[in-house]
């Protein structure tokens, strides 16, 4: 990390508690780029976050106001401090699991009611912290700590589902594009109203490694390999685009559009 | 401190100024003590018998430049009134029975972090969705006990819409000043109770030291309440429910830190007891028998002692305005003094067994859930059979 932006980094730490290789390191690069670019007074942030290894990317790491809450309760908590204090520029970090499964119900009416938040979900198709079980972004047959025979259940489309529930403004990027994922985190917090950004982020841990990719170069290969753009994805048939990543951004007119996360498959809005 | 702020006089409710009467239901009365007390915003989810309160905030606070929200689901809601805690507002909820059981982890997360906040819960015939408008006071132990782990909270006990307004302002008063939640454990017959009432503003509500000297989550007094800044003071607050020091770092193996921390949140309430504790004694001088009661059950028990009276019968009634911290001293102090205690209760003992702890005389107990007040000759029934 550049030397500039080291002053967001909260003085004492030695290390980010993340394995190597994980991806939440690569997002909190990321979203601390992304502040430092828009220029915005330290005073005025909130981090939120609920409980999960990608709960920890601000808390403690960042240097600013931080609110490390329940496990999936992140949005709700959010909510009320933006309401309280409207100068402050509230932005969530946490899980797919922490956001969507526990906390999906507060991430869809969020997003209906439109408050100014940014919520930034580091999706690792994966329960990370609590040791590899599988979540409503685990891909179809995938091994988990409780899908030993393969996931039996489809992944949600993350895009779709807040796109669907009122968003204003909606981006994927994975880890391994980080000037784009930086860009679309500052256009999330540029806009006035709910935005949501989904990050495809590895964990090579838990989801590497009872996926067999044993080598995380592998697994961040998987990553680009599975990532193709809105623009690429349009010509493509459904059957095509099963199990890719659709990267870009979306907003309440493209709700038509085909979207597709991890796993799920670009399918019609 | 600061005087207690009025009500905008442009807000129509009859506040004009000090002092208002008004002819009002407790849960109307909640409200206008909320907005009184400085509460700013309000997050909740509708639920019988406790709605009207919700319904009053919404009307309330925008007079008064306040926010409400209308959240997905209690568990929202608490995590909202957290979140505008810290945000600098004061906060406030109200809920019932089945909202109360969804909240308990948010309000554990509350203890732990030290974050002030009201909780009204309108109690009703549980368990489980039981009788929704009907009375009952079966979430006594659950306010002490639904968290997990140890925590020691406040809660009071009010009997009269005048007690849901003052009671509410003392709610925010403690929960500012000991940084805590404090729950108010109204139940539906005084939540829906008519009656006049006066909404005045001669109290006073601590203000929250909001500053970014010292540590937000420490004090060198092993029962302290440290200062609390809030979001966009500048003091890079690390809030987290997980064990952790005086700045917020999270300490989640060392058995000292936790040790430590669990140990000044329970203290700061226990070692304050004498000024939380709240009874009133009523005709208990020369008593041989004496009545511990609560809430609504109070008021008919006073009535009960009032009759006894009049037929010669020594008794009187200790009124228990807080509930937790357990007034212990106050019902030790009847040990020796009467023969006997009777406690009615809308539940199965809950309080009786409180009181059994510190009262080695004979103790009776009455328990009624069937979602009805007790009556005045159940009670005075109950108590000739102990003379
Ligand atoms: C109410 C509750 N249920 C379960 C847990 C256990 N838990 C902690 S983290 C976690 C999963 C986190 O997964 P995710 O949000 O995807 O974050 P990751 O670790 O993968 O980054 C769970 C289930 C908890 N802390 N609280
Ligand atoms: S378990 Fe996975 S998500 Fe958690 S730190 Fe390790 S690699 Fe990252
Ligand atoms: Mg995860």
């Amino acid at each position: 990390m550049p030397r500039s932006l080291e002053s967001y980094l909260r003085p004492g730490l030695k290390a980010t508690t993340f394995c190597p290789g994980c991806g939440h390191g690569i997002l909190l690069h990321a979203v601390i780029r992304a502040v430092h670019e828009l220029g915005i007074d330290r005073r005025d942030l909130l981090f939120v976050s609920g409980i999960g290894c990608a709960a920890w990317i601000p808390s403690p790491h960042i240097l600013a106001d931080t609110l490390h809450t329940l496990h999936g309760r992140a949005v709700a908590y959010a909510t009320g401090a933006k309401l309280a204090n409207p100068k402050l520029q509230v932005i969530v970090v946490s899980g797919d699991g922490d956001l969507v499964s526990i906390g999906g119900n507060h991430l869809i009416h969020a997003a209906r009611r439109g408050i100014d938040l940014t919520v930034i979900c580091a999706n690792n198709e994966i329960y990370g912290m609590t040791g590899g079980q599988a979540g409503p972004t685990t891909p179809g047959g995938a091994l988990s700590a409780t899908t030993p025979a393969g996931n039996p259940h489809p992944p949600f489309d993350l895009v779709r589902l807040v796109l669907g529930a009122g968003a204003a403004y909606v981006a994927r990027y994975p880890v391994t594009q980080p000037r784009p994922l930086t860009d679309a985190i500052k256009r999330a917090i540029r806009t006035p109203a709910f935005a949501f950004v989904e990050v495809a982020s590895p964990c090579p841990t838990q989801f590497g490694r009872r996926n067999r990719f044993d080598d995380v170069g592998a697994l961040y290969d998987r990553i680009r390999n599975l990532s193709v753009s809105r623009a690429e994805a349009a010509g493509r048939s459904k059957e095509e685009l099963r199990g890719r990543i659709v990267v870009g951004e979306w907003t309440p007119d493209d709700l038509h559009l085909a979207a597709g996360g991890p796993g799920a498959g670009g399918a019609a809005c | 401190m600061t005087a207690g702020r009025r009500v905008s006089e442009t807000s129509g409710t009859g506040h004009s100024g000090g002092t208002a009467r008004r002819y009002a239901t407790g849960n109307e009365a909640a409200a206008h003590g909320a907005i009184a007390a400085g509460c700013r915003f309000y997050a909740g989810y509708p639920i019988t018998p406790s709605s009207e309160i919700m319904e009053g905030m919404a009307e309330l606070l925008p007079r008064v430049g306040g926010a409400f929200i209308q959240m997905e689901d209690e568990i929202a809601s608490i995590s909202a009134v957290i979140g505008a805690s810290w945000a600098g507002a004061k906060a406030m909820t109200a809920t019932s029975g089945p909202g109360f059981s969804l909240m308990m982890e948010g309000l554990g997360y509350a203890v732990f972090t030290e974050t002030p906040c009201v909780i009204i819960d309108v109690q009703r015939a549980g368990p489980c969705t039981g009788q929704a408008t009907r009375v009952g006071s079966g979430d006594v132990m659950q306010s002490k006990w639904g968290m997990h782990g140890d925590v020691e909270i406040v809660a009071l006990s009010p009997w009269s819409v005048q007690e849901m307004y003052d009671l509410t302002i003392r709610a925010f008063h403690l929960a500012e000043r000991l940084r805590l939640p404090v729950f108010l454990l109204a139940d539906e017959a005084v939540g829906h109770l008519h009656e006049t009432a006066e909404f005045h503003d001669r109290f006073e509500v601590a203000q929250r030291v909001r500053s970014n000297e010292g540590t937000p989550f420490g004090s060198p007094d092993p029962a302290g309440v440290p200062p609390m800044p809030c979001f966009g003071d500048g003091a890079n607050l690390l809030v987290t429910g997980s064990t952790h020091d005086e700045r917020g770092y999270r300490r989640v193996e060392e058995p000292e830190a936790h040790a430590r921390l669990v140990e000044r949140l329970r203290r700061k309430v226990l070692d304050r007891r004498d000024e939380l504790t709240d009874v009133e004694r009523h005709l208990l001088d020369d008593a041989e028998v004496a009545v511990v009661a609560y809430g609504f059950t109070a008021r008919g028990a006073l009535a009960a002692v009032r009759e006894l009276r009049r037929a010669g019968k020594k008794v009187g009634l200790l009124r228990l305005r807080t509930l937790w911290p357990f007034p212990e001293r106050e019902i030790a102090a009847l040990d020796g003094k009467v023969r006997a205690v009777f406690v009615p209760e809308m539940n199965h003992g809950q309080i009786a067994g409180e009181v059994r702890k510190w009262f080695r005389g004979e103790l009776r107990r009455y328990g009624q859930t069937n979602g009805e007040v007790i009556a005045v000759e159940t009670m005075r029934a109950e108590l000739e059979r102990m003379f």
